[in-house]
Parts: C-alpha cells; sequence; structure tokens
C-alpha cells in the first residue's frame, strides 16, 4: 500500500526504530482526569505511552500521537518534546502514530492537545537528555550537572568537550530511566523552540501536492464506494431495484448495509452501496439506485416550526443550573426590566475534505487509513460494527482537510470496513458534498431568552437566562433533551459581578444526529450573552468596553460552587476563571483597534465581544461596513490570552482562521429541514465566508503569559459572531438577535 | 481514445468521455495533490491549468481534455519552486492545507494574465477558491510577495 505516513503496522517500534535505537516511554495525561502531576514522584505515573527514539545516527524520531487538521499540533507536540531533549529540529523525524490506546487520548477536539499533554512531552523530552547527560557524565568522570544537552550534543563546558547524542545511544540505552525527581528540566528561559515560530512540519508536500489526506489514502486492488443513506433519521428501507446501477460502466456489484439504530452514536447509517471501478462510476451508478424509503418518526421534522416551539419553550421555566440570590423577587420589584430572545440556526462542519477513509477486512482484522480525528474510536466503532475486538482493528491516520468536530465521529470509517468484509476487497469511502452536509452531525440550532432587571445607570440587579438546544448528549442517549456538559461552554461560567443571578436550560428533543462543531455551545451561548450586554448597554447609552469591564468587576479568580453553579461548570483548579485575565484582552483589543477614537458614521462601526472557552481569553473588535443589504468587513482585532503558547505563528494562525468561521456563522451559514430532510447540499446554498466576503484584515496579539497553556483551535471561535453583529448594530441601528445577519439586512 | 498532455507527458484514456478530469487524475494517475471538494464548481479545490488557463477539473470532462495541455499541482514546478510556492511558504499560508492546490493553481493562472494584481482583483480572482481554515489573508500576503506588489 502506498503509505501517507511511515508508520505502517502494528507493533511500529520495530519499524521505525532501529534495533539500536534508545527509545524512552513517557508518563501519559489522559484526557479524562487520572492525569499525572508532573511534579509527583510517584513512580506508578511512568507508564508506556508517548515515545520518542533516537537512532545511533543522531536520528530523533517523535511521535505525534493526536490528528493534525490544521491546527499544527503535529508540528507543535514534537516541538515541546525536542526542546527539553535539546534536540537539533533539523534531525528530527515526526511519525504519525495508529490509534492506540497506549497513547492515551488520541481524540483531537476540545482544543486540549497541548495542555493535556504539554507536562509529559516536556518530561519525555527532558528524560531523555538526563540520560544521555549522565551517559556522557560517566564516560569522561565529571558530575552530571556539569554537563548539559546543547543542540544534539553533550557538552562539557569546563573541559571543552563533546559527544554527539548518536554516538552516545548505545550506552545510554542500557541506563536505567532517571527517577522522576533526578529528571533535569530546562527553565523557561532557555526554550530553544518554545514560544518560537516555526514551520509546519508538511509545508513542503502542502505547497507542492504531495501530502496525503484521507481521500489520497490507496490500498492494492482497492474498489470505490458511494452509499444512498437513509433520507430521515431513523428512515427504514422498503425497497431497492438495483438494476440500473448495475449496468453503469464499471460498477461492479451493490450491497446492503444495516440502518443504524438510535442512539445513533458512531454507528454507519446503513442503505444501498454501489461498488465501483472508481469514484466517478460509484457516484453514476449511485444516481441510478431506485431505493424507497419508510420516513419513520422524524419525517415531520421542520426546522422552521422547531424554531417557533424552541422560542417557547425559552420562555418557559427550565432546569436550574446556577442560581444566586432572589431573580424572581428581584423582577417582581418592579424596576426597569430589559429582556430579548435570541436564535442561532443548524450548520453543517463542510471541512474541505470531505469523511474519506479506506478499509480491509482481511482474516478477521481490520486495516484503514483514515483522516480522523479519533483513531481510537474507529477502533471501538468497527470493531463492535464487525463484531471482532478493538485489538484487531488498525487504524492509521492521515492527514486531515480539516476536521472542525466531524472528523470525530468515524461512521464513515466504520462503512468503509463493513463493505471490505462484504466485498472481499479494501473499499475506498468518499463521501460527496452532498453527502457531507445532509448527514452531517449538525451543531445544534439553538433559542436563549435573557431578562435583566437595570437601575438607571443599566446595572443589573437580577440577570436571567435560559437556553433551549438538542444536545449532543442524543447520540448516546436518544431520548436526552437537556443540556448537560454543553452548559458549561459559556453558560454557567458567566463571569458576571450580578447579585441576583440564574442560569436555566430548557428541554428539546433531536430530529437529526447533533454533534460538536469548532467551539460548540459557546457558539449560541457567547452569542446571547454577549449581545444582550450590548443591548443592556445600548438602553443606558453607556460605552460598549467600559460597560462590559463593568459587569466583569475588579480582578479576581471566581468559585462558581460559591457563586451557584450546580451543573455543567468548570472545575479545573489549574485554570481558575481569573477575571483580570479576561479584562486584560478586552483594554488590549480596545488599545488596539483604536476603539476610543474610531466613532461610527457613513456604515461604518465597531463592535466588541469577550468570551473565555476552552480555558483561553478572547476579546475581539469588529469593523464593520453596512449599507443597505451589504455588510462588509475590513478588519478585526483580536487579543487572547492563551496562557504559554508553543508555536505563536499557528496560534495567530488559528485566530486568523477562527475570525473567517465566525464570519460565517454571524454572516450566512443556516442549515434548514423539511419534511425531516436536510435542504442544503452543497456551497450554492450552504455558503461559506470566500475571500471577498472574510474579514479582510485579523489582527492577533498574543498576551505573553507563562500560565499553563490553554486551548487556541476553538476559542477564536465564539466572540467573532456577537462583535460583528454589535458592529452592525452600531453602524445600521439594526439589533442582530438571530443569525444568519444576511438574513436579517435583506 | 482520448488523448492529452499531462504534467508534460503523453497520455491515452479509453473510459467514459463523461468522466470528469478530476477522477481520471485522482484515480487513474494518482495525481491525488488535485482535491475534491464539491462536484460542482463551487470551492476550487479541484483547479488545474487547462492549456494554461485555470479550469475546474470537477467540471471539466474527459472529452473536454481531450487534445488538451493539462497542468496539475504536481507539475507546476519540479521541486517546489514556483514564486507562488516559495511565497507560500514564506507567509505560512497553510492550515489544513487541502484547499491550497486549487489555491496555489488559481493564483498562478491570474499572475500570468495580471503580473501585479490589485486587491480587488485578487479578491475577484481569487473568490471562487474557498478555504475553510480561513487563510485568505495570507493568502492575499503570498500572492503579493510573488508578484512583488506591495503588501
Amino acid at each position: 500500500m502506498t503509505a501517507p505516513h511511515e508508520v505502517s503496522r502494528r507493533g511500529f517500534l520495530g519499524r521505525i526504530f532501529s534495533a539500536g535505537a534508545l527509545v524512552i516511554a513517557a508518563p501519559l495525561a489522559t484526557k479524562l482526569g487520572a492525569q499525572p502531576d508532573a511534579t509527583s514522584a510517584d513512580g506508578k505515573v511512568w507508564q508506556p505511552g508517548v515515545y520518542l527514539g533516537i537512532e545511533p545516527d543522531g536520528t530523533v524520531k517523535i511521535v505525534a500521537h493526536r490528528s493534525e487538521m490544521g491546527t499544527g499540533c503535529r508540528t507543535g507536540l514534537p516541538m515541546i518534546v525536542a526542546d527539553e531533549l535539546e534536540a537539533d529540529w533539523a534531525r528530527v523525524q515526526v511519525i504519525q502514530a495508529a490509534g492506540d490506546a497506549k497513547y492515551g487520548s488520541q481524540d483531537t477536539d476540545g482544543s486540549c492537545s497541548v495542555r493535556d499533554f504539554y507536562d509529559a512531552l516536556r518530561a519525555a523530552g527532558a528524560s531523555a537528555r538526563t540520560m544521555l547527560e549522565n551517559t556522557a557524565a560517566a564516560k569522561w568522570g565529571v558530575p552530571a550537572e556539569e554537563c548539559a544537552g546543547q543542540n544534539h550534543f553533550v557538552v562539557h563546558a569546563k573541559s571543552g568537550r563533546k559527544l554527539a547524542y548518536g554516538d552516545l545511544v548505545a550506552a545510554a540505552s542500557a541506563a536505567p530511566a532517571p527517577a522522576r525527581n533526578d529528571i533535569r528540566f530546562k527553565s523557561p528561559s532557555q526554550f530553544r523552540y518554545i514560544g518560537k515560530d516555526m514551520a509546519i512540519v508538511d509545508l513542503d508536500g502542502l505547497v507542492t501536492g504531495k501530502a496525503a489526506f484521507g481521500i489520497d489514502a490507496r490500498m492494492p486492488g482497492m474498489v470505490y464506494a458511494a452509499i444512498e443513506r437513509p433520507p430521515v433519521m431513523g428512515s427504514a428501507l422498503k425497497t431497492c431495484d438495483d438494476a440500473a446501477a448495475k449496468l453503469v460502466k464499471g460498477v461492479k456489484q451493490v450491497v446492503m448495509l444495516d440502518l443504524a439504530k438510535p442512539p445513533y452514536g458512531f454507528q454507519a447509517l446503513g442503505g444501498a452501496a454501489v461498488i465501483a471501478d472508481n469514484s466517478w462510476a460509484a457516484l453514476q451508478g449511485r444516481k441510478k439506485l431506485k431505493v424507497e424509503w419508510d420516513l419513520g418518526e422524524h419525517a415531520g421534522y421542520e426546522s422552521a416550526a422547531y424554531r417557533k416551539t424552541m422560542l417557547d419553550t425559552a420562555r418557559q421555566p427550565g432546569r436550574v443550573a446556577r442560581e444566586t440570590g432572589n431573580v424572581d423577587a428581584e423582577f417582581a420589584k418592579g424596576g426597569k426590566i430589559v429582556e430579548a430572545s435570541y436564535y442561532t440556526p443548524m450548520l453543517a462542519h463542510v471541512a474541505m475534505e470531505p469523511p474519506a477513509a479506506v478499509a480491509e477486512f482481511k482474516d478477521g482484522k481490520v486495516t484503514a487509513w483514515a483522516a480522523t480525528q479519533n483513531p481510537q474510536a474507529v477502533q471501538e466503532t468497527v470493531a463492535h460494527a464487525l463484531g471482532i475486538h478493538k485489538e484487531d482493528v488498525l487504524c492509521h491516520v492521515t492527514l486531515l482537510g480539516g476536521g472542525f468536530g466531524r472528523k470525530s465521529k468515524p461512521d464513515y470509517v466504520a462503512e468503509a470496513a463493513l463493505l471490505s468484509k462484504q466485498v472481499g476487497k479494501p473499499v475506498k469511502i468518499v463521501w460527496s458534498r452532498e453527502d457531507d452536509i445532509r448527514f452531517d452531525y449538525f451543531h445544534s440550532p439553538a433559542a436563549l431568552y435573557m431578562k435583566a432587571a437595570v437601575d438607571e445607570k443599566g446595572r443589573p440587579s437580577a440577570w436571567l437566562q435560559r437556553s433551549v438546544f438538542p444536545p449532543i448528549a442524543m447520540l448516546f442517549n436518544a431520548n436526552e433533551q437537556y443540556g448537560g456538559f454543553q452548559l458549561g461552554m459559556g453558560w454557567t461560567d458567566l463571569p458576571y459581578v450580578i447579585p441576583n443571578l440564574r442560569v436555566e436550560n430548557g428541554p428539546a428533543k433531536a430530529q437529526v444526529r447533533i454533534g460538536w462543531l469548532r467551539s460548540v455551545s459557546n457558539i449560541y451561548h457567547a452569542f446571547g450573552v454577549q449581545t444582550f450586554t450590548d443591548e443592556l448597554a445600548a438602553a443606558a447609552g453607556r460605552d460598549r468596553v467600559e460597560y462590559l469591564l463593568e459587569l466583569i468587576g475588579q480582578p479576581r479568580i471566581i468559585d462558581f460552587a460559591k457563586e451557584g453553579v450546580k451543573q455543567g461548570g468548570p472545575d479545573n483548579p489549574k485554570y481558575p476563571f481569573d477575571t483580570g485575565r479576561l479584562r486584560k484582552v478586552i483594554e488590549l483589543a480596545a488599545q488596539q483597534s483604536g476603539w476610543a477614537n474610531k466613532k461610527a458614521g457613513n456604515g461604518r462601526a465597531l463592535g466588541i465581544a469577550a468570551h473565555r472557552s476552552f480555558l483561553t481569553y478572547v476579546a475581539a473588535v469588529a469593523e464593520v461596513e453596512v449599507h443597505g443589504g451589504e455588510i462588509r468587513i475590513p478588519r478585526v482585532d483580536v487579543v487572547i490570552d492563551a496562557g504559554r503558547v508553543i508555536n505563536p505563528d499557528r496560534v495567530k494562525a488559528q485566530f486568523e482562521g477562527a475570525a473567517v468561521f465566525g464570519a460565517s456563522i454571524a454572516l450566512m451559514g443556516e442549515i434548514t429541514a423539511a419534511g425531516g430532510q436536510i435542504q442544503q447540499s452543497n456551497f450554492d446554498r450552504y455558503p461559506v465566508a470566500r475571500m471577498n466576503e472574510a474579514p479582510v484584515e485579523t489582527h492577533v496579539r498574543i498576551v505573553e503569559s507563562d500560565a499553563a497553556p490553554a486551548g487556541v483551535g476553538e476559542p477564536g471561535v465564539p466572540p467573532i459572531a456577537p462583535a460583528i453583529c454589535n458592529a452592525v448594530f452600531a453602524a445600521a441601528g439594526k439589533r442582530i438577535r438571530e443569525l444568519p445577519i444576511k438574513k436579517q439586512l435583506s | 481514445m482520448i488523448q492529452m498532455t499531462v504534467n508534460g507527458k503523453a497520455m491515452r484514456f479509453e473510459g467514459d468521455p463523461e468522466m470528469p478530469l478530476l477522477w481520471y487524475l485522482r484515480d487513474e494517475l494518482e495525481l491525488t495533490g488535485t482535491k475534491f471538494g464539491c462536484g460542482m464548481g463551487l470551492c476550487g479545490a479541484c483547479t488545474v491549468h487547462v492549456n494554461g488557463e485555470a479550469a475546474r477539473s470537477c467540471l471539466t470532462t474527459m472529452q473536454a481534455a481531450a487534445g488538451k495541455t493539462i497542468t496539475t499541482i504536481e507539475g507546476l514546478s519540479s521541486q517546489g519552486e514556483h514564486p507562488l510556492q516559495k511565497a507560500w511558504k514564506a507567509c505560512n499560508v497553510p492550515q489544513c492545507g487541502y484547499c491550497q492546490s486549487g489555491q496555489i493553481m488559481q493564483a498562478a493562472a491570474m499572475l500570468r494574465s495580471k503580473p501585479k494584481p490589485s486587491d480587488r482583483e485578487i479578491d475577484d480572482q481569487m473568490q471562487g477558491n474557498i478555504c475553510r481554515c480561513g487563510t485568505y489573508q495570507r493568502i492575499r500576503r503570498a500572492i503579493k510577495m510573488a508578484a512583488g506588489v506591495q503588501a
């Protein structure tokens, strides 16, 4: 097979590292707690996991165990190892890991690759360097503390002697790994790569067309499949006439896949699959299928009516997720009340590379190459679908042509594996754009209700907010209608100082598969909170920045348990909510954008929004021009505090991109359904921002920080839509309470 | 039988003349640098040069490509040394990188007819190429760098 990356089989260490290589096992942080404390001397935290190896020729091989979908983690994570190792970056090779539980979580979502593995990867690099230093010291008969790893050599400064890493490998590999307390870590001032702009390792391949994505993976003798899937969630197949499809040149056969049953989870949806010699023949054959469906219980799903129901639900009492003081008593006092409802529609991910994989079932085992954010979920899902052990599923990870959360769900890999079992050959599956949009795991629509009692200066004495959305949990419990963990995403963690506060969540029954999309519930929660904040400031005639800072209050660490959070609150003590950091990004964004001096006029104005998500503080100021139904965004200023950042240029790129992603959400994104079927199917009716529609220039400033690293892939998205909407109000007097804007302006 | 030149090599094709050039390049010639994105000419990921002009290979049938000279990203330069490829690297344009073959091929065709494009001309010529990661401002910067116009 043509291997997109070097890892080519299970037990790959023997293949990628020669017999003489020094192989280092590092402690592994796992995503779901049980995270070893990097400062702990407890020997139990040493476990097989992230590997690096040094070949006798000095080549350093670092295993990237997370998926590269554009965030730069395939470069950033190895930078951390190489830095502590004092490796020469030119002599580092990055090896992409296959799915394997020994790595801990490989689920590349939640903006956590760096923050969950920073300590473990530093320990891996520092441990190896300590061993090399100890080995050189023993050879020279000098104290190890006098020896230092420096750019691929161990150097003894006093005597001027030095030894290359490669020359130390044989002796170092026979030495015991250092105990936790004996590892010599670098101080941040000594960092060689961390905090420096580094080109991504795949850059050459990406500009020459040589980089391999899931859609590019091949296996010898593979055939191509296109699947006619159930048009409405839960449809049952009545009849399938495949006679005409089989007559298409290149079509080999038509096979049936069992239909998924609720809860849908990551199951393949099932349907009728056309197997062909090439992609085109498979697609042509599929068009000729005559399939009849019994559409089932969700055929009555109309997104317009569903929107109204959700907005009504948001006006009814819901489940309380956070409460302090007595909101109702305050509202009953008869003071000034401001209230508003907001709505955001369903969204599709539309990564430029649609879901794609190739898989072969042979001798009871599956080998797959997939553009996946989560190769271990591939193992579990494929194993369950085929009735084999997950250890018998080998999932290689290619580059991903975007992910945004869609490729965390491996239903498409299960399709390829199931089809391979039926046809006895490797099967390549590439979703068409129509498949991708119609059968997505959709970002949920949401309705929000906000209400505040305010004094003459607009200061709220009581604040009620209620959100309603079909939850992601429907994937695993078909009847779940409440938000659960999603409430911690910009809702229960409201950072304002308000004496009487209640945060609620109302029910919504899912009618399609719901999934997570870049920044998830923060999208609508930030839209509601940051737009409503702007409305309150406007009602009181206040400067928006000054008002926002006043609501946030003086710098403090918020203890959410003491501030009434009952569920879905942030609970990671390593990352307390520090309102001082939030204030600072707001102040800097105002300064950088020229907030104080740029006055609105001629349809042009600024709008601000700030939001903390994935532990990162972000403020965005959008400058917009509104002329009739036309809107242009000449500039966005973004200031972030993400703690220590690894590769600043890639972090800036994430926030530049998030401004474009957020602009798509604000301006034009909307998925609708009629008769249970999705009404959009390609970029004509589901547009995303193009060059002439995106913010022209996004200026990103990263606040210098030595705080623990936080997320960067997602937190740039939430403040963009409210910042744009607030700017539209300032520019044109039109309050946007429902997205997308283009529908409101036209 | 259909004949054409792909990246300087003479090719013969005997399959379905209605098949888009995209799938011939990808599935048969294994020139996978040209990407599938929409199949309707809406996203530009599949952009190649047909007789020197930018064309969407997902809409170009084999019949329509007959007798033509096709250049894909793999044939744009031998070692990735086209001025645009160099500028793309200098500006660190790609994030996921999937759309970038099409972006570069579109920009290369533009520079042939407009060696010193204005911002407006860049927007006009590049708006058919979607980048979901949102690298547009760096694409614009890289095009200007390659063209030697003021950034």
